[in-house]
C-alpha cells in the first residue's frame, strides 16, 4: 500500500474501483438525491468533503486509536464532519440544504465513509489517506452526477435547471417521462450504467456461475 | 417444398465457421416458423409429449384471438358511438383509411366499426411486434440463444393491455423495456421473474400516468373524456357505473377500456381452450377468482360511508377493467408464476386479494391488477421454497416415523 502514487490513488476510484458501480455502496442516497443534478452535485460536494476529511482526521490519530473501539472513534469524527457539512449548507444554501433534506445527515451512514476510514485510512499516512477519500468522494459524485443527468434530462426535461428538451405543458414537443423523477428509477440508471462499464472493462465482470452455449443446435449436429 | 430446399441450402453459411454464423438465431427462427424443429431426443429415457414451448406459445397466441378481434370491433364502436354523439372524428391517416374501407362512422355497421378500431389496434400490434422483435433478435444474436414464439405471446398481450389511444412513440419505449429490463437481462425465455408484457406496461403506467394510468376512458374521438367505469365507481358509487353501462354491457364487453381487455365472455372463450389444453393452471385462475370474490366480500360486508368503491360486489369485479384479461393471460404465464401445485392456489389467491385492496383501498390508483400480478411474480419463488421445504420436512418425517417403526419391528 506504501507505494501507492497519488494519481493511482485519486482516479482510480472513479472508473477502476468505483465505489457505487464496482463496490455497490453507498446506493440508497444515490437513489435520493439524484432527481436533479443541481442537487446531486452539491451531495456530491458534501460526500467528498465529509470523506477527504474523515479519512484525514482518521489517520493522522490511527495510532492512538485502541483497535477495540475503533469503529466508535471512526463514528464520532464522521458524525462532527457531516454536522458541519450540514450546517454549513443550513447558513449558506438554505435552498439547497432543504432540497437534500435529511440526507446530508444521512451521509454518516453512508458506507463508502465509514470503509474508506476502516480499509484506507487506519494503514496509512494522512496525505495519502486525504487523497483517497477526494478520490472515493469523486467516484461517488461522478455517478450521481451521470445519474442525475439523465433523470433530469428525461424527467423534466433539462440539465442544472436549464430547459433543453421543452416540456408539452410549455408548450415544446417533450413528454417529461414521470418515472424518471421517482427514485426507483435511478437502480434502472445505475443497473444500466454498471452494464456499460462492464462491458467496457470486461474485468470488472463477476465470474459468471453458468454459460448459454452458442449455437446450441448446430452444435448438435456436428457431433452427430 | 420450396421453402425447405432454400432454407437448407442457406443452413450451412448460419453455422460455427460460415458466412453469417452471428445471425444464426435469425435462420434458426426462420426455420421453425414454416418447420417443426428437427430436434428429437436420442437416449432412452424421456417423456413422449407432443408439446412443446412453440405449441404452448403459438396456442395462447390463439386463445387470445377472441379478445383481440372484439377488441377491435369494440373501440371502434366506442369511437363511433361518441362520433354519433357530436364529438368530431380524429383526422388524419386512420380516418382516411376507415373512410375509404367503410365508408362511414355509423356505429350501427360492424364493418365501419371494426375497420376503425384495426385502424387503432393494428399500428400498436405492429409497433410492438417491430421494436420488440429487434431487442429479442439482437439479444439472441448476442448471447447465442434462440428467437422462440414466447415473443408473439409477449406481443400480442402486450399490444391488448394498451389503450387504443396510445401514442405509437410510447408503445415503442414500454416494449423496450419489457423485453429488455423484464426479461433478457436476466436470460431471456424462461428465466425472467416478472411478466414482460406486464413490465413494459407497468413503465408506461409510472412514466406517463396522465395518458394511461385508467382515470379517464380511452375512446379516439376528439375531445370525448370521461371517467373509466372502476374510476366512476371510485368516485360517485355504483349506482353511477350501472346507470352508464348494464352488468351484462360489461360482461359481453360494450364499455370502453384497453383494446382486449373489455369483453369478459371473448376472455373466457380463450380461457376454455386454455383450460382443456391445459396450458394455462386451473389452480391460479381459481385462486386469482377465489381472492378476489371473497376480498370483495368482505368489503361489501364492511361497507364504508367515505370510500364507494367498498360497495362494489364481486361479479362486478370480476368484469370491469383488466380483471379477466389478468386472471387468465397474465397471471397463468408459467415462467413468472408458482411452480408448485399448492403454491399455484395461494399465488393465484394473493393477486385476486391485491387486486381487490388496490382498487378499493388505495385511492391513487382506480385499477390493481397488473400491479398484483407483478407483486406476487416476485413473491412466487417464496412460495414455491415454502411448499418444497414443507413437503420435505414432511416426508423426512413420515420416513423417520416408518423406519423406527421397522427397527422396532425387526428387534
Amino acid at each position: 500500500m506504501a507505494a501507492d502514487s497519488v494519481k493511482d490513488v485519486v482516479l482510480s476510484p472513479v472508473f477502476k474501483n468505483n465505489p457505487i458501480a464496482l463496490q455497490v455502496l453507498g446506493i440508497c442516497s444515490a437513489l435520493a438525491v439524484t432527481n436533479s443534478m443541481s442537487v446531486s452535485l452539491v451531495m456530491g460536494l458534501a460526500v467528498i468533503a465529509v470523506t477527504a476529511c474523515s479519512n484525514l482526521f482518521v489517520s493522522l490519530i490511527r495510532q492512538h486509536i485502541p483497535s477495540s473501539i475503533r469503529i466508535i472513534v471512526q463514528m464520532t469524527i464522521i458524525a462532527s464532519l457531516v454536522i458541519v457539512v450540514d450546517q454549513v449548507l443550513k447558513a449558506y444554501a438554505y435552498e439547497m440544504s432543504k432540497q437534500l433534506s435529511v440526507f446530508v445527515g444521512l451521509i454518516i451512514t453512508n458506507c463508502i465513509v465509514m470503509g474508506r476510514a476502516e480499509a484506507y485510512a487506519m494503514q496509512n499516512g494522512p496525505v495519502m489517506s486525504f487523497l483517497d477519500g477526494v478520490g472515493n468522494g469523486l467516484g461517488y459524485a461522478m455517478i450521481l452526477l451521470v445519474v442525475g443527468f439523465f433523470r433530469e434530462l428525461f424527467g423534466s426535461g433539462s440539465v442544472f435547471g436549464f430547459t433543453v428538451l421543452t416540456p408539452v405543458q410549455d408548450g415544446g414537443w417533450y413528454v417529461p417521462n414521470g418515472l424518471m423523477l421517482l427514485p426507483p428509477s435511478a437502480f434502472f440508471v445505475i443497473g444500466l450504467m454498471i452494464w456499460v462499464l462492464r462491458s467496457i472493462r470486461t474485468e470488472q465482470v463477476e465470474k459468471a456461475e453458468y454459460r448459454i452455449v452458442a449455437n446450441s443446435k448446430a452444435k448438435i449436429k456436428e457431433s452427430v | 417444398m420450396g421453402i425447405r430446399n432454400t432454407l437448407d441450402k442457406l443452413e450451412p453459411h448460419f453455422h460455427q465457421g460460415g458466412k453469417y454464423e452471428k445471425f444464426y438465431a435469425l435462420y434458426e427462427a426462420v426455420d421453425t416458423i414454416f418447420y417443426t424443429p428437427p430436434d428429437v431426443t436420442k437416449s432412452t429415457a424421456h417423456v413422449r409429449d407432443g408439446i412443446d414451448l412453440k405449441r404452448i406459445m403459438i396456442t395462447v397466441w390463439l386463445c387470445t384471438f377472441p379478445a383481440m378481434f372484439f377488441g377491435m370491433y369494440n373501440a371502434g364502436l366506442q369511437a363511433n358511438m361518441a362520433i354519433g354523439d357530436g364529438f368530431g372524428a380524429l383526422s388524419g391517416w386512420r380516418e382516411a383509411i376507415t373512410m375509404a374501407l367503410a365508408g362511414s362512422h355509423d356505429p350501427g355497421s360492424i364493418w365501419a366499426n371494426f375497420v376503425l378500431g384495426a385502424t387503432y389496434f393494428l399500428p400498436i400490434y405492429l409497433m410492438t411486434f417491430v421494436v420488440g422483435g429487434f431487442w429479442e433478435v439482437l439479444f439472441a444474436v448476442k448471447r447465442g440463444h434462440e428467437v422462440n414464439e414466447g415473443f408473439f405471446v409477449t406481443s400480442v398481450l402486450y399490444a391488448l393491455i394498451l389503450p387504443a389511444t396510445i401514442p405509437l412513440w410510447q408503445v415503442a419505449l414500454g416494449i423496450t423495456f419489457g423485453v429488455v429490463i423484464g426479461k433478457e437481462i436476466f436470460g431471456g425465455t424462461g428465466k425472467n421473474f416478472l411478466n414482460p408484457a406486464l413490465t413494459g406496461r407497468a413503465f408506461l403506467y409510472f412514466a406517463y400516468p396522465a395518458q394511461i394510468s385508467g382515470d379517464s376512458v380511452w375512446v379516439p374521438a376528439d375531445g370525448y373524456t370521461g371517467a373509466t367505469a372502476l374510476s366512476a365507481a371510485a368516485q360517485n358509487g355504483m349506482g353511477a357505473v350501472q346507470q352508464a353501462y348494464s352488468w351484462w354491457d360489461a360482461f359481453l364487453g360494450f364499455i370502453p377500456g384497453s383494446v382486449g381487455e373489455t369483453s369478459t365472455l371473448a376472455i373466457l372463450i380463450g380461457a376454455v381452450v386454455l383450460l382443456i389444453t391445459r396450458i394455462a393452471s386451473w389452480r391460479i385462475m381459481l385462486g386469482v377468482f377465489v381472492g378476489m370474490a371473497l376480498t370483495a366480500m368482505l368489503f361489501t360486508t364492511i361497507g364504508s360511508n367515505s370510500n364507494p368503491m367498498f360497495g362494489m360486489p364481486w361479479y362486478w369485479h370480476f368484469v370491469l377493467g383488466g380483471f379477466a384479461f389478468g386472471m387468465v393471460f397474465m397471471a397463468t404465464d408459467p415462467v413468472s408464476a408458482s411452480m408448485t401445485d399448492r403454491g399455484k392456489l395461494l399465488f393465484g389467491l394473493l393477486i385476486g386479494v391485491m387486486t381487490v385492496l388496490i382498487r378499493v383501498v388505495n385511492p391513487a390508483f382506480p385499477e390493481g391488477i397488473m400491479l398484483a400480478i407483478l407483486f406476487a411474480n416476485l413473491f412466487a419463488p417464496m412460495i414455491d421454497h415454502f411448499f418444497v421445504q414443507a413437503n420435505i420436512k414432511r416426508r423426512q418425517k413420515r420416513d423417520a416415523a416408518y423406519s423406527t417403526a421397522t427397527t422396532e419391528e425387526a428387534t
